[in-house]
């Protein structure tokens, strides 16, 4: 069956009596011509290299091509345990793996593109820093990350998931997004509360710009990413206490796609705006390409 | 309504460090080698908008080199592949537009071998691509698919031999697009499959007369 709103998802899914992830994964391999074992498997692949990306980051500092990137993330883990965080645990890891991932991603690592490689730190981080701590198996965190990718692929019916489209909204917004409803799934939450997780994340990221220094997803993607994981959090933290948002999830998809049709092509990950053409940005820009 | 698939969003696993401009520059080049689907001598690759302004810092024109050499969106050697030995089989080179009328992230392939071709494409977001235009006739396919490409006669008729050909395979069709060039001139037929076509099929379908091309290009792996 097609499902092409979380108005329809939620329907389904009250009318089945069935979670997110069940109607998704039964969906996918309907539509794929293959089993629910099968598309579980596909999902278990990509969280595993998930892993991998965050403990390959975690355990190198080797730069970027450019320069730009590298070595925050070990900075970032020395800090934390000389002087821990004032929010715990789960935001060291939170940051960390972000970090780690989205590093490792600069310097041309293998990581999993979640919705996109620019944003590819954000759901892992989340979603491995919580099974971690809460010691969830490994069928949850598979459930959590189905769940996350149904909420992708809703939103990239109406808006395609490129900075070059539609802004970072649609990149590290629709991830963190994707991760709130990751999070409220891996907690046990309702679907009303996991829908709400993720509109209280998008709503809250409308209208970032994709406005990368030198062209490159490194400035200011990178720290961009530990940022969206925490937002993610944050956005999981209100919805779980039953805070809705006023505006449907549906409407803030809307609301996403007018914004980034309206965004100026120079702040579509074009490099002629924002950060990128700041004096900084400039010199930046002439010295990487002086270089190349 | 566009349909996308749940594991596209989360994949794939792919090296950095952009889906769009890396990943999805490797499948454009894999999807284009396996439509021209002869040696390669000589090919051209013209970078559009963002792929032109912002490619060379995502590793965009390595990724397009790298598809058209074959190599998957998780293979390591993406990252340094102006310098390995599979690149110095071909002659290549890059050039550089813009132009407002196509994709934010567009790529025109010209292949030249004993025949020359252009195929041009899309990276329409998170690595998944858009196959637009194969020399002047547009066709649209994405590489999620089982595709056949036949370039012919516009003659009466066309369109039902082919289809008895893939029914009796007992193959759905996903989708079909034709255009032509003009009434009685050269037409094309783009069809989009849920199987998978036997090779005798395809030489059933290569005995059509008035066909000028036929192409089976394979679903691409990741």
């Amino acid at each position: 069956m097609n499902i092409n709103t979380f108005e329809e998802l939620e329907t389904v899914c009250s009318k089945t009596n069935k979670k997110i992830y069940e109607i998704a994964q039964e969906n996918e391999a309907q539509k794929n011509d293959i089993s629910v074992q099968e598309v579980r498997q596909v999902v278990k692949i990509s969280l595993e290299a998930m892993k991998e990306a965050i403990s390959a980051g975690l355990h190198s500092c080797e730069k970027s091509y450019s320069g730009m990137s590298g070595g925050d993330c070990k900075k970032l883990q020395e800090k934390f345990a000389t002087k821990s965080s004032l929010l715990g645990v789960i935001f060291e890891k939170i940051t960390t793996y972000a970090l780690a991932t989205s590093e490792e991603n600069a310097r041309m690592g293998k990581i999993v593109a979640c919705p996109t490689a620019g944003s590819c730190g954000i759901v892992p981080s989340v979603l491995v820093s919580v099974a971690e701590e809460i010691q969830a198996d490994e069928e949850e965190q598979i459930n959590a990350l189905i769940t996350a990718g149904e909420i992708g692929r809703i939103i990239s019916n109406k808006v395609q998931l490129a900075g070059a489209v539609a802004g970072c909204q649609a990149e590290c917004g629709v991830a963190s997004a994707m991760a709130a409803g990751a999070l409220a799934q891996l907690r046990g939450e309702n679907i009303d509360n996991i829908l709400s997780a993720v509109a209280l994340a998008m709503k809250n990221l409308l209208g970032l710009t994709c406005d990368p220094v030198c062209g490159l997803v490194e400035v200011p993607c990178i720290k961009r990413n530990p940022f969206l994981g925490i937002h993610a959090v944050t956005a999981y933290e209100l919805a779980s206490a039953g805070i809705k948002s006023l505006i449907p999830l549906d409407e803030i998809i809307d609301a996403l796609e007018q914004t980034g049709q309206l965004m100026s092509p120079s702040l579509k990950e074009s490099s002629q705006a924002g950060l990128a053409k700041t004096k900084t940005g400039i010199k930046m820009e002439k010295n990487f390409y002086s270089r190349v | 309504m566009r349909q996308s698939s749940l594991i596209d969003i989360i994949s794939p696993v792919m090296v950095g460090p952009s889906s769009s401009h890396t990943a999805g520059a490797v499948r454009l080049g894999l999807l284009a080698k396996n439509v021209y689907d002869e040696p390669i001598e000589k090919i051209t690759f013209k970078l559009y908008n963002s792929y032109a302004q912002t490619g060379k810092g995502h590793g965009t024109d390595k990724g397009l080199l790298a598809g058209v050499l074959g190599l998957a969106v998780d293979d390591i050697r993406i990252k340094d592949i102006f310098n390995s030995d599979i690149a110095q089989s071909i002659d290549y080179q890059f050039e550089y537009y813009n132009d407002f009328n196509r994709h934010p992230n567009a790529v025109d392939f010209i292949f030249e071998g004993q025949n020359k071709m252009q195929i041009s494409g899309d990276s329409i977001g998170a690595g998944e691509i858009a196959i637009r235009k194969i020399n002047e006739f547009s066709v649209k396919f994405t590489g999620k698919y089982n595709t056949l490409l036949l370039v012919y006669k516009d003659v009466t008729g066309m369109i039902s031999k082919v289809s008895t050909i893939i029914q009796a395979e007992n193959v759905n069709i996903a989708s079909l697009h034709c255009d032509r060039s003009g009434k009685g001139e050269t037409a094309s037929m783009c069809i989009c499959l849920d199987g998978e076509l036997q090779k005798e099929a395809i030489d059933k379908i290569k005995e059509i007369d008035h066909l000028n091309m036929v192409r089976y290009v394979r679903k691409l792996g990741n």
